[in-house]
């Protein structure tokens, strides 16, 4: 495929657009600043009400995803199209691309019905995309297997507030944070999933000291470090510790029998469920102690008003509805809801998946939060769009849809800006279903993602930066995103492929035709974004989630809203149910009356550890944006495995050993760290390292697929969300004694392109990780890239001799040692930087344990012109004195942890005043503040020195 | 009492410092009688070459003065060649008719420079390079004349050839072999030396050989023609081929000669136990050596007979290599090239110049070949003579002394 088409820039001067962050569900507003048409520069829009100014270290590096050198090399940039599987995918004009898919949905609609079509969205999509690849899904194909990964974020939240509240819609919003005394965090690390809001709540709870945190989590997050009550449940005990909160609250006397009595039904038959949860079972159950029990149910149910903040670690569960609905019982029984400071909050998390299902873009919903079982709720749909009937069949959800592809039911998969080859869990089974599906259309804006390999046809999409629509966030909040430059390449906007590849199907589907409304040439008559919307808008009418007051002008001009918003209304709304009225046919809100089951996928003697995923601080997903940055790998540099150094001991690990992580499922080789957030028998993975940067070979030749080669299949019944946060592993040790590590200096685009041709070399090993490094921008433009991967025993020369040519390290001017009987290989190369010398790339092959003090040599870019060919030697002793600056903590200002240590011991006073302190120094922590939880992590671990000059107290 | 006589053909290192090993251990056992064809005291040889590049004086050269020999009561016969070994009556003559007895006799004979068997060797300006005679027609030669060519790309032609350019010459350097110094270097490390010597402005031709080398009509050389038909400019035509052990005289003698004269672990000749041998003349367990340090190892073996101490055995030494040229260092020792049985550990540093490569057998180092960084020769060619196990430090050897015994 041709990497040279221009990017499309309109001449003109400077100019700033607003729209939003494309990462987590809070929504924040960005300003990007373009020139020539280029986006240079983002801010934080200061006028935003989710974020007030502020961005996050992802948010912050927005601009920097779009630079040319990353669109170049990273962006799918124009159509492409193969017609046999073993060809690579040839470039191709978009109406040839279109044309192939219509026509091959069509013939698999003519052969195998409409159900043989499975349509796999993402959360991360417009809600005017979304709309339009509902509409096309369940109105013109007629089938509902229309999902997205939403299914793996946000349907248990879903599913957990229509089962108790009626809808889904978040009660609450984030001014809740300031009005709070009680903030119960649970199953969310906030201070890495969400930045902005953490940095909201440390503002709160500096102006309310009063106010207690209280954080449940099986793993001491950052956000755990914070609290004043840390619960450190066990994976998967939520709904035990829900119902043991609540039997306290039941026995003290904090619940409200009159809100209760008033508003809610269901309370009698739950009682005996509760009643059955005395702290001492639940503190059993729970690994949680009594006492602390206690403490927690007597702050959430008297010390007022409680606001609970969750997200995954409630949703993505065997048992995720009722994760969620039992913490309402909570809500519900003491009355914390409805009123400022309470309520249950589902964080969101990603940036619009609100906006997914308000469209209705699920398998088991439709638009306007509409219900597929109801079959007014389809009546109603069917008249919207002039169609006959929307199919009452239930569509395939994410596991599900793939599980039938494997098996052949499913024959084609439409993918659109999301990456199941990385996210998905039961990786064996993805990669078996996009290997079967007769046609795999991927929609994406970026080449690089695990699932692109399996396209027959790749449609280059656009993406932040150059959409245009709106999304919706966790507080219900609908924001207006502009595009700020024009498509790169031949790009064009997810609902303009939905409509064109529609409109081509409905010239081949006369049958349907047929049954539309009189007088109807199209389903889809869209020009501009704007024309979906407001079709969307019409379809809220009288909903919960009515919009009708709401238009893009209206947007433009008072900013972002929140529904509901009907006709009529000046602004949107902050808060529901302050009335006590909810939207079940009774107007009550219902109990959930739920047992505490466990885990599906239970550890035993065989799989004793349970293996839990989530986010980094600085990484999207699967990458495949944040991925493109060096800097955003300062933080966790590379792919591994945590874990309590008990369980290190007992496998007789070593820091940094490789082991072998093995489920049911399959299994990963990756190197083990010990972490002090983790508890004995449990590890944590990111969810972030996928095949992309994590891979190798297994025994039987198959390809490691990453994380979610472990994960696991086994989703709640009630929301088909799958447990991502617990899989039963095994951990042991592996022998991979010949070892590669390759770090070199390039400029940005080749070293994009060298990641992406290091995938071929992943494969030779058992194991490898790739991943760029680096702090752009770079004085001279420069991206690094980190290659490591392990082995029984030495590549052969003429792979040496390959990789070091990939690696531009064949030249006369490297540094070089061989011993090859030994398997021993090191070669350096230089540059000069001004007078001085420094690294411009190395790989050792064989003994890599110089690296502890040759990569901070590389890495930070320090003179080496002493070493001389002793940058060759072996060993963790560095041949001359080095001082390394160390691990990065504030990314912003890449301020490192020993510096932040030998500057604390300086800063005397209260934890509040040597943070203000440090920060006045290093500025670390004063851009997005996302390292500020570490910063007080490391000033509570290095206490102040006791000085005797000092006045006593 | 009578002292036994003891009497030496040859006045070169290898003998006088078997002389001087001899005094050490036994000052009063013999009368000492040293032959000496060349008109000069004991001069080292093997810096003939700073010399011929100006960088020492012949002065600076000389190992032991007249004076040495006078006052440890030694008979010096210079400019007297021997040419007759009566072994019957144990006498040896002179050229001019000197005649000496001996009780025993030590030949130190030294070696002549392999003259090239092509037409034109016999032309003015062809010399071969041995001796102080040598080196003065060349620098005498380089104050007159331009254009110069050294046969032989071994230590003794690369170093005549850079005291020539030193001189001021144009030195091209005709090599039959597919690199330089391919007895002491592998190829890489001999690409190495030829750009640093190119960089010095000497030319080269690898792999040429010569055909003829061209009268100017009257009778002094003025080009070397080579088999392709190209010719080189050549005033002045060194050869530096090679030496051959000077056996002459002792097979006149009737000693046994096969490479040279054929000594035991005891340095005496097979042939006649009151007859001993050291130096570049002795064939030890059939080898020739050209090298200065082990015909040290001889003398020290040698001398202890002498003494009549009776104790040591030679038993072959290993070999190293260095060469004289300003600013080049290289070493080598042992078996260099690797090959079967072996291991080898190769270090470049192109920046500087460096390339290190050593080779291993099993445990022990065997074989080293050092460019341009030679500091840790002498540290490897022991751990070679010694054997040493370097399993330990195996990982750290290349890094030299200082950081593989840290």
């Amino acid at each position: 495929m041709s990497r040279t088409i221009p990017i499309r820039a309109p001449e003109g001067e400077r100019q700033h657009t607003r729209a939003t962050c494309p990462y987590c569900g809070t929504g924040c507003g960005v300003i990007i600043e373009t020139r020539h048409g280029q986006i240079v520069d983002v801010q934080g829009d200061p006028d935003h009400p989710a974020n007030f100014g502020r961005l996050c270290t992802k948010g912050s590096t927005l601009h920097l995803t779009a630079a040319p050198a990353v669109t170049q090399a990273a962006r799918l940039l124009q159509p492409a199209l193969r017609t046999q599987r073993d060809q690579a995918p040839q470039a191709t004009t978009w109406s040839t691309a279109l044309d192939h898919v219509a026509q091959e949905l069509a013939r698999i609609v003519r052969t195998h019905g409409p159900d043989a079509i499975g349509f796999y969205g993402s959360g991360q999509l417009l809600t005017e995309d979304y709309y339009v690849l509902n509409k096309l899904a369940k109105g013109l194909v007629g089938t509902n297997n229309l999902d997205t990964n939403s299914r793996l974020c946000m349907s248990s939240a879903v599913a957990g507030y229509k089962a108790t509240l009626g809808v889904d819609a978040p009660p609450a919003c984030y001014d809740d944070f300031q009005h709070a005394r009680t903030l119960f965090i649970v199953g969310a690390n906030t201070a890495y999933a969400h930045p902005i809001l953490f940095r909201r709540i440390e503002g709160a709870r500096k102006a309310n000291p009063d106010q207690k945190l209280i954080v449940a989590d099986p793993r001491k997050t950052e956000t755990a470090e914070m609290a004043d009550l840390y619960l450190p449940l066990r994976p998967g005990t939520d709904v035990a510790l829900f119902h043991g909160l609540l039997h306290i609250a039941l026995a003290e006397g904090l619940i409200d029998m009159a809100y209760i009595e008033a508003h809610t039904e269901g309370f009698e038959a739950l009682r005996a469920t509760v009643a059955d949860h005395p702290p001492a079972r639940v503190a059993d159950v729970c690994g949680v102690p009594e006492a602390d029990l206690l403490q927690a149910a007597r702050w959430m149910g008297a010390h007022t008003p409680t606001l609970s903040l969750y997200c995954q670690g409630l949703n993505q569960s065997s048992r995720g509805t009722d994760k969620n609905a039992t913490l309402i019982n909570f809500h519900l029984a003491t009355g914390q809801i409805g009123k400022p400071g309470a309520g249950p909050f589902s964080l969101t998390g990603q940036p619009n998946a609100m906006g997914g299902r308000e469209v209705g873009g699920m398998a088991n919903l439709l638009s306007a939060h509409r219900d597929l079982a109801n079959p007014a709720h389809r009546e109603e749909v069917a008249a919207l769009w002039g169609v006959a009937d929307v199919p009452a069949q239930p569509g395939k959800t994410a596991v599900e849809m793939f599980e039938a592809a494997a098996r052949g039911e499913i024959k084609a998969l439409w993918i659109a800006c999301t990456n199941p080859a990385q996210s998905l869990p039961d990786q064996a089974t993805v990669r078996k279903a996009l290997e079967t599906a007769e046609l795999v259309v991927v929609q994406e804006a970026f080449a690089t993602t695990a699932t692109v390999p399996y396209a027959d046809v790749l449609l280059p999409a656009t993406t932040w930066g150059e959409k245009d629509g709106t999304v919706t966030n966790s507080e219900r909040r609908i924001s207006r995103v502009r595009a700020a430059q024009a498509p790169s390449g031949l790009a064009r906007h997810d609902w303009q492929i939905f409509r064109d590849v529609a409109r081509r199907l409905e010239a081949l589907m006369p049958e349907r035709r047929a049954t539309w409304r009189t007088g109807t040439t199209t389903l889809f008559p869209y020009e501009t974004a704007e024309q979906v919307w407001n079709e969307h808008r019409d379809s809220t009418r009288g909903r919960d989630l009515d919009i009708t007051g709401l238009s893009y002008a209206l947007l433009e001009q008072q900013g972002p809203q929140q529904w509901p918003m009907p006709e009529g209304h000046a602004q949107g709304t902050a808060r529901l149910y302050t009335d006590g009225r909810f939207p079940t046919p009774s107007g009550r809100a219902r109990f959930a009356n739920v047992p505490y089951e466990p885990v599906q996928d239970p550890c035993t003697a065989e799989f004793p550890i349970s293996l839990n995923t989530g986010r980094l601080r600085d990484q999207w997903h699967g990458m495949s944006r944040t991925g493109t940055l060096g800097r955003l790998f300062g933080h966790v540099s590379e792919p591994c495995i945590d874990l309590h150094a008990t369980d290190l001991q007992q496998r007789g690990l070593a820091e940094g050993d490789l082991v072998e992580v093995r489920s049911r499922r399959g299994s990963v080789i990756v190197p083990v760290h010990t972490s002090e957030a983790q508890r004995p028998g449990q590890a944590f993975m990111a969810m972030h390292w996928g095949q992309e940067v994590l891979g190798g070979t297994g025994p039987e030749g198959q390809a490691r697929t990453g994380v979610n080669a472990l994960t696991s299949p086994f989703f709640c019944p009630k929301s088909k969300q799958p447990e991502l946060k617990h899989a039963a592993v095994q951990i042991s040790p592996v022998q991979l004694p010949w070892r590669l590590l390759a770090l070199v200096w390039l400029p940005a685009e080749q070293a994009s392109r060298l990641r992406e041709a290091l995938k071929a070399q992943m494969t030779d090993f058992a194991y490898a990780s790739c991943v760029p490094f680096g702090r752009e921008p770079h004085a001279q433009g420069l991206v690094g890239v980190l290659f490591r991967g392990a082995r029984t025993e030495a590549p052969s020369a003429e792979w040496l001799h390959a990789m070091e040519a990939l690696l531009g390290l064949d030249t006369p001017d490297c540094l070089r040692l061989r011993d090859t009987a030994r398997g021993q290989h090191r070669t350096v190369r230089r540059q000069a930087l001004g007078e001085q010398q420094v690294l411009q790339g190395f790989l050792l092959g064989g003994d890599i344990s110089s690296e502890v003090w040759l990569r901070p040599l590389l890495q930070e870019e320090s003179p080496v012109d002493t070493f001389g060919r002793n940058l060759l030697m072996p060993g963790a002793t560095p041949p001359v004195a080095t001082a390394s600056k160390g691990r990065q903590v504030c990314t912003c200002f890449n301020v490192t942890e020993p510096a932040i240590v030998e500057t604390l011991g300086q800063c005397q006073g209260s934890p509040d005043e040597r943070l203000s302190a440090l920060q006045g120094q290093l500025r670390c922590g004063t851009n997005c503040g996302s390292c500020v939880p570490e910063l007080k992590k490391l000033i509570k671990s290095h206490p102040a020195r006791c000085d005797s000059t000092a006045p006593a107290a | 009492m009578n002292k036994q006589k003891l009497v030496m053909v040859g006045n070169g290192m290898a003998g006088v410092r078997t002389l001087e090993e001899l005094l050490k251990l036994a000052p009063d056992l013999y009368d000492i009688t040293v032959f000496s064809a060349e008109p000069h005291p004991n001069y080292n040889r093997i810096m003939l070459s700073p010399v011929l590049a100006g960088e020492q004086t012949l002065d600076d050269i000389i190992l032991n003065p007249l004076q040495w020999y006078a006052d440890r009561g030694i008979t010096l016969h210079l400019g007297r060649k021997v040419v007759e070994v009566d072994r019957q009556r144990r006498i040896v003559r002179a050229d001019d008719g000197t005649e000496a007895p001996y009780d025993r006799l030590l030949m130190a004979t030294g070696s002549n420079p392999f003259i090239l068997p092509v037409p034109g060797k016999e032309l003015d300006g062809v010399i071969a390079y041995r001796d102080i005679a040598d080196t003065e027609y060349m620098i005498e030669t380089a104050r007159q004349h331009r254009h110069a060519v050294v046969i032989g790309g071994g230590l003794l032609g690369l170093e005549a050839a850079y005291g020539l350019r030193q001189r001021g010459m144009e030195v091209t350097v005709v090599h039959i072999a597919p690199w330089l110094l391919e007895r002491q270097l592998d190829q890489k490390a001999a690409g190495l030396l030829q750009s640093t010597l190119e960089g010095h402005g000497l030319r080269f031709r690898i792999g040429a050989q010569t055909q003829e080398l061209v009268d100017n009509g009257q009778g002094r050389v003025c080009a070397v023609r080579f088999k392709d038909g190209t010719e080189a400019a050549a005033d002045l035509v060194v050869m530096a081929a090679g030496v051959r052990p000077n056996v002459g005289l002792a097979q006149q003698t009737g000693l046994h000669c096969e490479r040279g004269i054929v000594v035991t672990d005891t340095l005496q000749t097979v042939t006649d136990p009151r007859v001993y041998a050291v130096g570049e003349c002795a064939a030890h367990r059939g080898i020739a050596y050209g090298l200065v340090a082990p015909l040290f190892d001889q003398a020290k073996v040698c001398a202890t007979h002498l003494a009549q101490f009776g104790i040591g055995r030679y038993t072959g030494s290993q070999i190293s290599t260095k060469l004289k040229v300003t600013g080049v260092q290289l070493f080598s020792a042992g078996n260099f090239m690797g090959g079967e049985g072996t291991e080898e550990i190769v270090l470049d540093d192109p920046q500087a110049g460096v390339y290190k490569k050593l080779v291993l057998a099993g445990e022990q180092l065997v074989g080293a070949c050092l460019y341009g960084d030679t500091d840790d020769g002498s540290w490897y060619f022991q751990l070679i003579q010694d054997g040493a196990k370097v399993g330990a430090m195996r990982d750290r050897l290349i890094f030299g002394q200082a950081l593989a015994c840290a």
